[in-house]
Protein backbone atom coordinates (compact mmCIF):
# COMPACT_ATOMS: atom_id res chain seq x y z
CA UNK A 1 0.00 0.00 0.00
CA UNK A 2 1.28 3.40 -0.28
CA UNK A 3 -0.14 6.03 2.05
CA UNK A 4 -1.47 9.43 1.55
CA UNK A 5 -0.30 11.43 4.71
CA UNK A 6 -1.22 14.18 2.78
CA UNK A 7 -2.89 14.66 -0.39
CA UNK A 8 -1.86 18.11 -1.83
CA UNK A 9 -4.10 19.88 -4.04
CA UNK A 10 -5.21 17.88 -6.31
CA UNK A 11 -4.03 14.60 -7.02
CA UNK A 12 -5.68 11.78 -9.16
CA UNK A 13 -5.01 8.29 -10.00
CA UNK A 14 -4.27 8.30 -13.79
CA UNK A 15 -3.90 5.92 -17.10
CA UNK A 16 -3.80 6.33 -20.39
CA UNK A 17 -7.74 6.69 -20.37
CA UNK A 18 -11.46 5.60 -20.87
CA UNK A 19 -11.96 4.62 -24.12
CA UNK A 20 -15.26 3.20 -25.79
CA UNK A 21 -17.78 5.38 -24.09
CA UNK A 22 -17.52 8.54 -25.68
CA UNK A 23 -20.83 7.96 -27.37
CA UNK A 24 -22.46 7.68 -24.36
CA UNK A 25 -20.91 11.03 -23.09
CA UNK A 26 -18.07 9.37 -21.27
CA UNK A 27 -14.87 11.52 -21.28
CA UNK A 28 -11.63 10.19 -22.12
CA UNK A 29 -9.82 11.43 -18.78
CA UNK A 30 -6.14 9.92 -18.92
CA UNK A 31 -2.94 11.48 -17.91
CA UNK A 32 -3.11 15.32 -18.79
CA UNK A 33 0.46 15.23 -19.74
CA UNK A 34 0.63 12.20 -21.87
CA UNK A 35 4.76 12.54 -22.93
CA UNK A 36 5.40 12.30 -18.91
CA UNK A 37 3.17 10.03 -18.20
CA UNK A 38 4.58 7.65 -21.28
CA UNK A 39 8.35 8.15 -20.00
CA UNK A 40 7.57 7.69 -16.55
CA UNK A 41 5.78 3.83 -17.62
CA UNK A 42 8.89 3.36 -20.08
CA UNK A 43 11.43 3.69 -17.57
CA UNK A 44 9.57 1.60 -14.98
CA UNK A 45 8.98 -1.06 -18.04
CA UNK A 46 5.73 -0.94 -17.38
CA UNK A 47 2.72 -1.66 -19.47
CA UNK A 48 2.08 1.44 -21.25
CA UNK A 49 -1.66 1.60 -19.66
CA UNK A 50 -0.21 0.97 -15.87
CA UNK A 51 -1.85 3.78 -13.66
CA UNK A 52 -0.08 6.70 -12.07
CA UNK A 53 -0.80 9.46 -9.58
CA UNK A 54 -1.31 12.87 -11.23
CA UNK A 55 -0.37 15.57 -9.07
CA UNK A 56 -1.41 18.97 -9.47
CA UNK A 57 0.87 22.11 -8.37
CA UNK A 58 1.60 21.12 -4.61
CA UNK A 59 2.82 18.54 -3.17
CA UNK A 60 1.26 15.21 -1.32
CA UNK A 61 3.14 12.98 1.24
CA UNK A 62 3.58 10.01 0.86
CA UNK A 63 4.26 6.88 2.87
CA UNK A 64 5.03 3.26 0.55
CA UNK A 65 4.50 0.17 2.47
CA UNK A 66 6.60 -2.32 0.37
CA UNK A 67 9.07 -2.67 -1.78
CA UNK A 68 9.52 -1.07 -5.29
CA UNK A 69 10.22 0.97 -7.57
CA UNK A 70 9.44 4.49 -8.31
CA UNK A 71 9.93 7.24 -11.29
CA UNK A 72 9.56 11.20 -11.22
CA UNK A 73 8.32 12.60 -14.60
CA UNK A 74 6.57 16.44 -15.44
CA UNK A 75 6.76 19.05 -13.68
CA UNK A 76 9.54 19.75 -10.79
CA UNK A 77 8.06 19.89 -7.55
CA UNK A 78 11.36 19.90 -5.16
CA UNK A 79 10.53 16.45 -3.53
CA UNK A 80 12.44 14.49 -1.26
CA UNK A 81 12.55 10.82 -0.78
CA UNK A 82 13.58 10.37 3.53
CA UNK A 83 14.59 14.63 3.13
CA UNK A 84 17.17 13.98 0.62
CA UNK A 85 16.15 15.61 -2.76
CA UNK A 86 15.45 12.95 -5.89
CA UNK A 87 15.35 13.86 -9.27
CA UNK A 88 13.00 13.54 -11.97
CA UNK A 89 13.38 10.89 -14.65
CA UNK A 90 15.27 8.29 -13.19
CA UNK A 91 14.39 4.70 -11.46
CA UNK A 92 14.35 5.19 -7.35
CA UNK A 93 14.68 2.36 -5.32
CA UNK A 94 11.88 2.38 -2.37
CA UNK A 95 11.98 0.39 0.55
CA UNK A 96 8.89 -0.02 3.19
CA UNK A 97 8.82 3.37 5.62
CA UNK A 98 9.92 5.38 2.92
CA UNK A 99 8.70 8.58 3.01
CA UNK A 100 8.35 11.09 -0.41
CA UNK A 101 7.27 14.49 -0.24
CA UNK A 102 6.50 16.94 -2.52
CA UNK A 103 7.70 20.42 -1.80
CA UNK A 104 7.73 24.16 -4.15
CA UNK A 105 6.76 23.94 -7.47
CA UNK A 106 9.91 25.06 -9.84
CA UNK A 107 8.29 24.40 -12.94
CA UNK A 108 5.57 22.72 -14.55
CA UNK A 109 1.88 22.34 -13.65
CA UNK A 110 1.59 18.30 -13.23
CA UNK A 111 4.46 15.78 -11.82
CA UNK A 112 3.14 12.15 -12.14
CA UNK A 113 4.31 9.23 -10.29
CA UNK A 114 4.47 6.01 -11.78
CA UNK A 115 5.33 2.84 -9.58
CA UNK A 116 7.04 -0.44 -11.25
CA UNK A 117 3.44 -2.79 -12.40
CA UNK A 118 1.20 0.22 -11.56
CA UNK A 119 -1.30 1.68 -9.37
CA UNK A 120 -3.99 -1.56 -8.56
CA UNK A 121 -6.92 0.43 -7.95
CA UNK A 122 -10.74 -0.75 -9.31
CA UNK A 123 -11.30 0.01 -12.74
CA UNK A 124 -14.60 1.14 -13.97
CA UNK A 125 -15.57 1.01 -18.08
CA UNK A 126 -11.68 -0.34 -18.55
CA UNK A 127 -10.02 2.57 -16.63
CA UNK A 128 -8.39 3.40 -13.61
CA UNK A 129 -8.38 7.22 -14.18
CA UNK A 130 -10.26 8.97 -12.06
CA UNK A 131 -13.05 11.44 -13.27
CA UNK A 132 -16.45 13.26 -11.85
CA UNK A 133 -19.44 11.03 -12.32
CA UNK A 134 -17.68 7.70 -13.21
CA UNK A 135 -15.56 6.77 -10.46
CA UNK A 136 -16.46 6.64 -7.35
CA UNK A 137 -14.54 9.79 -6.00
CA UNK A 138 -12.38 12.10 -7.98
CA UNK A 139 -9.37 12.61 -6.73
CA UNK A 140 -7.29 11.27 -3.53
CA UNK A 141 -7.96 12.64 -0.11
CA UNK A 142 -5.98 12.64 2.95
CA UNK A 143 -5.35 9.77 4.68
CA UNK A 144 -6.41 7.21 1.39
CA UNK A 145 -4.57 4.15 0.87
CA UNK A 146 -3.64 2.81 -2.70
CA UNK A 147 -2.68 -0.72 -3.60
CA UNK A 148 0.32 -1.39 -5.36
CA UNK A 149 2.26 -5.07 -5.59
CA UNK A 150 5.68 -5.44 -3.96
CA UNK A 151 8.61 -5.77 -6.52
CA UNK A 152 12.31 -6.48 -4.56
CA UNK A 153 14.19 -6.29 -7.72
CA UNK A 154 14.53 -4.60 -10.91
CA UNK A 155 17.22 -3.74 -13.37
CA UNK A 156 15.95 -0.97 -15.07
CA UNK A 157 17.69 -1.27 -18.99
CA UNK A 158 17.74 2.89 -18.88
CA UNK A 159 17.72 3.73 -14.85
CA UNK A 160 17.95 7.75 -15.35
CA UNK A 161 17.26 10.34 -18.97
CA UNK A 162 17.88 13.55 -19.57
CA UNK A 163 14.97 15.56 -20.96
CA UNK A 164 13.92 19.14 -22.81
CA UNK A 165 11.70 20.02 -20.80
CA UNK A 166 9.31 20.67 -23.66
CA UNK A 167 6.83 22.32 -21.14
CA UNK A 168 8.99 25.35 -20.70
CA UNK A 169 7.94 25.83 -24.88
CA UNK A 170 4.97 28.32 -25.41
CA UNK A 171 4.28 27.16 -28.88
CA UNK A 172 1.28 25.10 -29.37
CA UNK A 173 1.11 23.20 -32.35
CA UNK A 174 -1.83 22.62 -33.90
CA UNK A 175 -4.66 21.79 -37.11
CA UNK A 176 -7.37 23.00 -38.66
CA UNK A 177 -10.74 22.08 -36.19
CA UNK A 178 -13.54 21.56 -38.47
CA UNK A 179 -15.05 24.99 -38.54
CA UNK A 180 -12.40 26.47 -38.91
CA UNK A 181 -13.59 28.59 -42.35
CA UNK A 182 -15.40 30.23 -40.71
CA UNK A 183 -12.35 32.44 -39.32
CA UNK A 184 -12.26 36.04 -40.79
CA UNK A 185 -8.72 37.49 -41.57
CA UNK A 186 -9.11 39.43 -38.36
CA UNK A 187 -9.81 36.53 -36.06
CA UNK A 188 -7.36 34.53 -37.87
CA UNK A 189 -4.28 37.34 -37.46
CA UNK A 190 -5.23 37.69 -33.70
CA UNK A 191 -5.32 33.92 -33.40
CA UNK A 192 -1.90 32.99 -34.78
CA UNK A 193 -0.15 36.50 -34.53
CA UNK A 194 -0.34 36.94 -30.58
CA UNK A 195 0.16 35.57 -27.05
CA UNK A 196 -2.76 34.25 -25.18
CA UNK A 197 -2.48 33.41 -21.03
CA UNK A 198 -4.36 30.90 -19.27
CA UNK A 199 -6.87 31.97 -16.99
CA UNK A 200 -7.95 30.60 -13.98
CA UNK A 201 -10.53 28.51 -15.52
CA UNK A 202 -8.13 25.94 -15.86
CA UNK A 203 -8.90 22.27 -14.85
CA UNK A 204 -8.88 18.87 -16.17
CA UNK A 205 -11.84 19.46 -17.99
CA UNK A 206 -10.55 22.52 -19.75
CA UNK A 207 -8.57 25.56 -20.39
CA UNK A 208 -10.11 28.84 -20.77
CA UNK A 209 -7.87 31.63 -22.43
CA UNK A 210 -7.82 35.22 -21.29
CA UNK A 211 -7.78 37.12 -23.79
CA UNK A 212 -10.63 37.64 -26.17
CA UNK A 213 -10.49 37.49 -30.62
CA UNK A 214 -13.90 38.88 -32.38
CA UNK A 215 -16.78 36.96 -31.58
CA UNK A 216 -19.55 35.39 -34.21
CA UNK A 217 -22.83 34.54 -34.31
CA UNK A 218 -22.25 31.03 -36.38
CA UNK A 219 -24.89 28.86 -34.94
CA UNK A 220 -24.17 24.87 -35.47
CA UNK A 221 -25.85 21.70 -34.09
CA UNK A 222 -24.06 20.09 -31.57
CA UNK A 223 -21.19 17.82 -32.41
CA UNK A 224 -18.13 15.48 -30.74
CA UNK A 225 -15.90 17.58 -29.10
CA UNK A 226 -12.45 16.30 -28.49
CA UNK A 227 -9.73 16.32 -26.12
CA UNK A 228 -7.18 19.14 -27.58
CA UNK A 229 -10.02 20.83 -29.20
CA UNK A 230 -10.03 24.60 -29.15
CA UNK A 231 -13.68 25.90 -29.09
CA UNK A 232 -14.69 29.46 -29.98
CA UNK A 233 -17.90 31.00 -27.75
CA UNK A 234 -19.98 33.95 -29.64
CA UNK A 235 -17.90 36.39 -27.07
CA UNK A 236 -15.12 35.33 -28.37
CA UNK A 237 -13.75 33.27 -25.68
CA UNK A 238 -11.28 30.45 -26.76
CA UNK A 239 -11.74 27.63 -24.92
CA UNK A 240 -9.37 24.16 -24.89
CA UNK A 241 -10.92 21.15 -23.97
CA UNK A 242 -8.77 18.90 -22.09
CA UNK A 243 -8.89 15.05 -21.15
CA UNK A 244 -11.72 15.51 -18.89
CA UNK A 245 -13.97 17.29 -21.16
CA UNK A 246 -17.37 17.12 -22.41
CA UNK A 247 -17.40 14.66 -25.74
CA UNK A 248 -19.76 16.91 -27.78
CA UNK A 249 -20.57 20.38 -27.90
CA UNK A 250 -21.76 23.34 -30.02
CA UNK A 251 -19.41 25.90 -30.22
CA UNK A 252 -17.41 25.96 -33.31
CA UNK A 253 -14.38 23.74 -33.14
CA UNK A 254 -11.64 26.21 -34.96
CA UNK A 255 -8.42 24.46 -33.69
CA UNK A 256 -7.19 21.02 -32.79
CA UNK A 257 -4.40 20.56 -30.28
CA UNK A 258 -1.38 17.69 -31.55
CA UNK A 259 -1.01 15.48 -28.44
CA UNK A 260 2.37 17.10 -28.07
CA UNK A 261 0.62 20.58 -27.87
CA UNK A 262 -1.95 19.01 -25.07
CA UNK A 263 0.95 17.44 -23.49
CA UNK A 264 2.57 21.23 -23.13
CA UNK A 265 -0.68 22.97 -22.60
CA UNK A 266 -1.36 20.42 -19.34
CA UNK A 267 2.08 22.01 -17.76
CA UNK A 268 0.85 25.49 -17.89
CA UNK A 269 -0.97 26.83 -14.80
CA UNK A 270 -2.62 30.85 -14.16
CA UNK A 271 -1.05 33.59 -16.15
CA UNK A 272 1.25 31.16 -18.37
CA UNK A 273 1.13 32.28 -22.13
CA UNK A 274 0.99 30.14 -25.20
CA UNK A 275 0.71 30.80 -29.01
CA UNK A 276 -0.47 28.53 -31.46
CA UNK A 277 0.93 27.57 -34.73
CA UNK A 278 -0.97 25.76 -37.75
CA UNK A 279 0.99 22.38 -38.91
CA UNK A 280 0.42 21.53 -42.23
CA UNK A 281 -1.82 19.04 -43.00
CA UNK B 1 -32.77 5.77 -49.77
CA UNK B 2 -31.13 8.31 -51.35
CA UNK B 3 -27.48 8.84 -50.30
CA UNK B 4 -26.80 12.22 -48.42
CA UNK B 5 -24.02 14.62 -50.35
CA UNK B 6 -21.46 14.04 -46.86
CA UNK B 7 -18.57 16.08 -46.43
CA UNK B 8 -15.94 14.20 -44.73
CA UNK B 9 -13.00 16.48 -43.62
CA UNK B 10 -9.93 15.60 -41.29
CA UNK B 11 -10.53 16.93 -37.28
CA UNK B 12 -6.55 17.12 -36.24
CA UNK B 13 -5.05 14.30 -36.89
CA UNK B 14 -6.69 11.69 -35.04
CA UNK B 15 -10.23 11.86 -36.16
CA UNK B 16 -12.20 12.28 -39.13
CA UNK B 17 -15.42 14.14 -39.35
CA UNK B 18 -18.71 13.19 -41.52
CA UNK B 19 -21.52 15.51 -42.22
CA UNK B 20 -24.44 15.14 -42.98
CA UNK B 21 -26.58 18.18 -44.57
CA UNK B 22 -27.10 20.97 -41.65
CA UNK B 23 -30.80 20.18 -40.44
CA UNK B 24 -32.70 18.01 -37.28
CA UNK B 25 -34.17 15.35 -39.46
CA UNK B 26 -35.36 12.04 -38.19
CA UNK B 27 -34.01 10.87 -42.15
CA UNK B 28 -31.02 12.14 -41.61
CA UNK B 29 -30.25 10.79 -37.87
CA UNK B 30 -31.36 7.30 -39.54
CA UNK B 31 -28.62 7.24 -42.15
CA UNK B 32 -26.12 8.35 -39.94
CA UNK B 33 -27.42 5.04 -37.70
CA UNK B 34 -26.95 2.44 -40.60
CA UNK B 35 -23.87 3.96 -41.62
CA UNK B 36 -22.61 3.85 -38.02
CA UNK B 37 -23.27 0.24 -37.31
CA UNK B 38 -22.27 -0.69 -40.94
CA UNK B 39 -18.82 0.39 -40.36
CA UNK B 40 -19.25 -0.54 -36.55
CA UNK B 41 -19.99 -4.41 -37.58
CA UNK B 42 -18.19 -4.80 -41.12
CA UNK B 43 -15.28 -2.01 -41.66
CA UNK B 44 -14.25 -0.87 -38.14
CA UNK B 45 -14.28 -3.66 -35.52
CA UNK B 46 -11.84 -4.27 -32.98
CA UNK B 47 -9.71 -1.31 -35.27
CA UNK B 48 -9.02 0.81 -32.11
CA UNK B 49 -11.71 3.33 -33.92
CA UNK B 50 -14.44 4.85 -31.84
CA UNK B 51 -17.58 6.82 -33.20
CA UNK B 52 -19.51 9.28 -31.92
CA UNK B 53 -23.26 10.46 -33.57
CA UNK B 54 -24.81 13.29 -33.13
CA UNK B 55 -27.58 14.85 -35.14
CA UNK B 56 -25.86 15.56 -38.38
CA UNK B 57 -22.57 14.47 -37.79
CA UNK B 58 -20.67 11.24 -37.28
CA UNK B 59 -17.24 11.45 -35.50
CA UNK B 60 -14.58 8.69 -35.89
CA UNK B 61 -11.63 8.76 -33.26
CA UNK B 62 -8.82 6.79 -33.82
CA UNK B 63 -7.73 6.02 -29.96
CA UNK B 64 -4.12 4.50 -30.96
CA UNK B 65 -2.28 5.93 -34.24
CA UNK B 66 -2.23 8.75 -36.23
CA UNK B 67 -4.44 8.79 -39.61
CA UNK B 68 -3.64 8.69 -42.82
CA UNK B 69 -7.05 11.11 -44.05
CA UNK B 70 -6.66 10.62 -47.95
CA UNK B 71 -6.27 7.19 -48.10
CA UNK B 72 -9.33 6.30 -45.07
CA UNK B 73 -11.81 9.37 -46.63
CA UNK B 74 -11.83 7.23 -49.48
CA UNK B 75 -12.91 3.89 -47.52
CA UNK B 76 -15.38 6.08 -45.89
CA UNK B 77 -16.72 7.03 -49.22
CA UNK B 78 -16.32 3.40 -50.48
CA UNK B 79 -18.26 2.28 -47.60
CA UNK B 80 -21.43 4.41 -47.48
CA UNK B 81 -21.92 3.61 -50.66
CA UNK B 82 -22.17 -0.12 -49.74
CA UNK B 83 -23.91 0.57 -47.18
CA UNK B 84 -27.19 0.47 -48.45
CA UNK B 85 -30.09 -1.82 -46.98
CA UNK B 86 -28.14 -1.89 -43.69
CA UNK B 87 -30.63 -1.34 -41.19
CA UNK B 88 -30.21 0.30 -37.62
CA UNK B 89 -29.82 -1.52 -35.08
CA UNK B 90 -33.05 -2.06 -32.75
CA UNK B 91 -34.23 0.60 -31.03
CA UNK B 92 -36.43 1.23 -27.77
CA UNK B 93 -38.99 3.76 -26.29
CA UNK B 94 -38.00 4.67 -22.94
CA UNK B 95 -40.53 5.49 -20.80
CA UNK B 96 -39.14 7.24 -18.25
CA UNK B 97 -41.02 8.51 -14.64
CA UNK B 98 -41.40 12.36 -13.52
CA UNK B 99 -42.82 13.90 -10.43
CA UNK B 100 -43.77 17.38 -11.86
CA UNK B 101 -44.21 18.37 -7.95
CA UNK B 102 -43.23 21.81 -7.38
CA UNK B 103 -40.98 20.69 -4.91
CA UNK B 104 -38.97 19.59 -7.60
CA UNK B 105 -40.44 22.06 -10.56
CA UNK B 106 -39.26 25.20 -9.52
CA UNK B 107 -39.06 26.92 -12.50
CA UNK B 108 -42.78 25.24 -13.35
CA UNK B 109 -44.81 28.55 -11.88
CA UNK B 110 -42.52 30.57 -13.48
CA UNK B 111 -42.99 28.63 -16.92
CA UNK B 112 -46.48 28.83 -16.45
CA UNK B 113 -46.44 32.80 -16.39
CA UNK B 114 -44.34 32.78 -19.55
CA UNK B 115 -45.97 30.15 -21.56
CA UNK B 116 -49.60 31.34 -21.01
CA UNK B 117 -50.36 27.72 -19.94
CA UNK B 118 -51.53 25.69 -16.86
CA UNK B 119 -49.06 23.64 -14.64
CA UNK B 120 -51.50 21.02 -15.82
CA UNK B 121 -51.24 22.19 -19.48
CA UNK B 122 -47.32 22.11 -19.26
CA UNK B 123 -47.45 18.43 -17.47
CA UNK B 124 -50.21 17.34 -20.22
CA UNK B 125 -48.30 18.64 -23.32
CA UNK B 126 -44.67 17.49 -21.90
CA UNK B 127 -45.87 13.94 -21.28
CA UNK B 128 -47.98 13.29 -24.08
CA UNK B 129 -44.86 14.19 -26.97
CA UNK B 130 -42.58 11.26 -28.03
CA UNK B 131 -38.48 12.53 -27.94
CA UNK B 132 -35.84 11.52 -30.23
CA UNK B 133 -32.48 11.33 -28.77
CA UNK B 134 -29.97 13.37 -31.21
CA UNK B 135 -26.92 12.70 -29.13
CA UNK B 136 -25.54 11.71 -26.26
CA UNK B 137 -23.31 14.05 -24.52
CA UNK B 138 -22.10 16.71 -22.56
CA UNK B 139 -22.12 14.99 -19.61
CA UNK B 140 -22.37 11.26 -19.29
CA UNK B 141 -25.95 9.81 -20.08
CA UNK B 142 -26.84 13.68 -21.17
CA UNK B 143 -29.36 13.02 -24.16
CA UNK B 144 -30.30 15.69 -26.55
CA UNK B 145 -33.86 15.51 -27.15
CA UNK B 146 -35.70 16.66 -29.91
CA UNK B 147 -39.30 16.95 -31.22
CA UNK B 148 -40.52 19.70 -28.48
CA UNK B 149 -43.53 21.03 -29.27
CA UNK B 150 -43.07 24.86 -29.88
CA UNK B 151 -45.93 25.48 -27.12
CA UNK B 152 -42.99 24.50 -24.85
CA UNK B 153 -40.25 26.72 -26.15
CA UNK B 154 -38.85 28.79 -23.55
CA UNK B 155 -36.06 30.79 -23.07
CA UNK B 156 -33.23 29.23 -21.28
CA UNK B 157 -32.58 31.40 -17.72
CA UNK B 158 -30.75 34.57 -17.89
CA UNK B 159 -28.83 33.39 -14.65
CA UNK B 160 -27.57 29.99 -14.51
CA UNK B 161 -28.18 28.37 -11.59
CA UNK B 162 -24.63 26.74 -9.43
CA UNK B 163 -26.26 23.65 -8.61
CA UNK B 164 -29.00 21.91 -10.47
CA UNK B 165 -30.24 18.61 -9.00
CA UNK B 166 -29.38 15.38 -10.46
CA UNK B 167 -32.56 14.07 -12.14
CA UNK B 168 -33.81 17.42 -13.01
CA UNK B 169 -36.04 17.96 -15.73
CA UNK B 170 -35.90 20.93 -18.03
CA UNK B 171 -37.20 23.02 -20.83
CA UNK B 172 -34.73 25.27 -22.97
CA UNK B 173 -35.44 26.46 -26.61
CA UNK B 174 -36.45 23.80 -28.75
CA UNK B 175 -34.92 21.19 -25.92
CA UNK B 176 -36.08 18.94 -23.57
CA UNK B 177 -33.72 16.78 -21.23
CA UNK B 178 -32.80 15.16 -18.05
CA UNK B 179 -29.57 16.60 -16.11
CA UNK B 180 -28.32 13.23 -15.44
CA UNK B 181 -25.93 14.25 -12.17
CA UNK B 182 -25.54 17.37 -10.28
CA UNK B 183 -24.41 20.29 -12.24
CA UNK B 184 -24.43 23.72 -12.62
CA UNK B 185 -27.02 24.76 -15.35
CA UNK B 186 -29.07 27.23 -16.75
CA UNK B 187 -32.44 25.06 -18.28
CA UNK B 188 -36.08 25.89 -16.92
CA UNK B 189 -36.68 22.63 -13.79
CA UNK B 190 -40.00 21.25 -14.15
CA UNK B 191 -39.90 18.64 -12.42
CA UNK B 192 -37.49 15.34 -11.71
CA UNK B 193 -36.56 11.70 -12.64
CA UNK B 194 -35.63 9.17 -9.86
CA UNK B 195 -34.56 6.89 -11.63
CA UNK B 196 -31.08 6.74 -13.91
CA UNK B 197 -30.56 5.63 -16.83
CA UNK B 198 -26.69 5.72 -16.53
CA UNK B 199 -24.46 3.75 -14.53
CA UNK B 200 -20.96 3.51 -15.03
CA UNK B 201 -21.14 0.81 -12.62
CA UNK B 202 -22.43 -1.33 -15.65
CA UNK B 203 -20.83 -2.97 -18.47
CA UNK B 204 -23.02 -1.19 -20.67
CA UNK B 205 -23.55 2.24 -18.32
CA UNK B 206 -25.91 3.72 -20.31
CA UNK B 207 -29.47 2.29 -21.51
CA UNK B 208 -30.62 4.69 -23.85
CA UNK B 209 -28.56 5.16 -27.44
CA UNK B 210 -29.14 7.72 -29.78
CA UNK B 211 -31.40 7.32 -32.37
CA UNK B 212 -33.91 5.76 -29.16
CA UNK B 213 -37.24 7.46 -27.80
CA UNK B 214 -38.08 8.90 -25.07
CA UNK B 215 -41.68 9.57 -22.97
CA UNK B 216 -42.27 11.29 -20.18
CA UNK B 217 -45.32 9.75 -17.29
CA UNK B 218 -46.03 11.64 -15.00
CA UNK B 219 -46.00 10.59 -10.74
CA UNK B 220 -46.80 11.83 -7.47
CA UNK B 221 -44.65 12.37 -4.79
CA UNK B 222 -45.57 9.30 -3.58
CA UNK B 223 -44.30 7.23 -6.37
CA UNK B 224 -41.22 9.18 -7.07
CA UNK B 225 -39.95 8.34 -3.37
CA UNK B 226 -40.53 4.40 -4.11
CA UNK B 227 -38.88 4.61 -7.60
CA UNK B 228 -35.96 6.84 -6.11
CA UNK B 229 -35.19 3.84 -3.72
CA UNK B 230 -35.68 1.36 -6.05
CA UNK B 231 -33.64 2.81 -8.77
CA UNK B 232 -30.85 2.93 -5.51
CA UNK B 233 -30.85 -0.64 -4.58
CA UNK B 234 -31.37 -1.08 -8.13
CA UNK B 235 -34.50 -3.47 -8.41
CA UNK B 236 -36.21 -0.35 -10.61
CA UNK B 237 -36.19 -1.40 -14.06
CA UNK B 238 -37.51 1.06 -16.43
CA UNK B 239 -40.03 0.62 -19.01
CA UNK B 240 -38.98 0.19 -22.32
CA UNK B 241 -40.99 -0.58 -25.94
CA UNK B 242 -39.37 -1.64 -29.09
CA UNK B 243 -40.09 0.16 -31.99
CA UNK B 244 -40.44 -1.33 -35.56
CA UNK B 245 -38.03 0.05 -38.19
Amino acid sequence: MLKLLKSGFYTSVQDRGRFGYRDKGVPVSGAMDNQAFETANALLENDENDAVLEITMTGPTFEFEKNTFIVLTGASMSVTLNNSPVDNYKVLKIVPGDILSYGRLENGFRSYLAIKNGFKTEKVLGSRSQTKSITDSTYLRDRSTIRYEPCDTFVPKIPEIKINPYFDKEILEVAKGPEFEMLENRQLEKVFGSNFSVSKENNRMAYQLKETIAGHNRSMLTSATLPGTVQLTPAGKLIVLMKDGQTTGGYPRILQLTEDAISILAQKKLGDVISFRLIAP
Amino acid sequence: MKPYPLSIRPYGLRAVLVEWPSTVDEAILEDILCFYRYLKTKCLKDTGWEMIPAYNSLTLVQNYKLVDFKNFSAKLKKWYAEKSGTIPEQRYLWRLPVCYDLDFGIDLELASEKLRLSVPEIIEQHTAHVYRVYGIGFLPGFMYLGGLPESLEITRKETPRLKVAKGAVGLAGKQTGIYPQESPGGWNIIGNCPVSIFNAKEDHPCLVSVGDQIQFYSISRAEYDLHKIEGEVGIYKIEKLKIDA
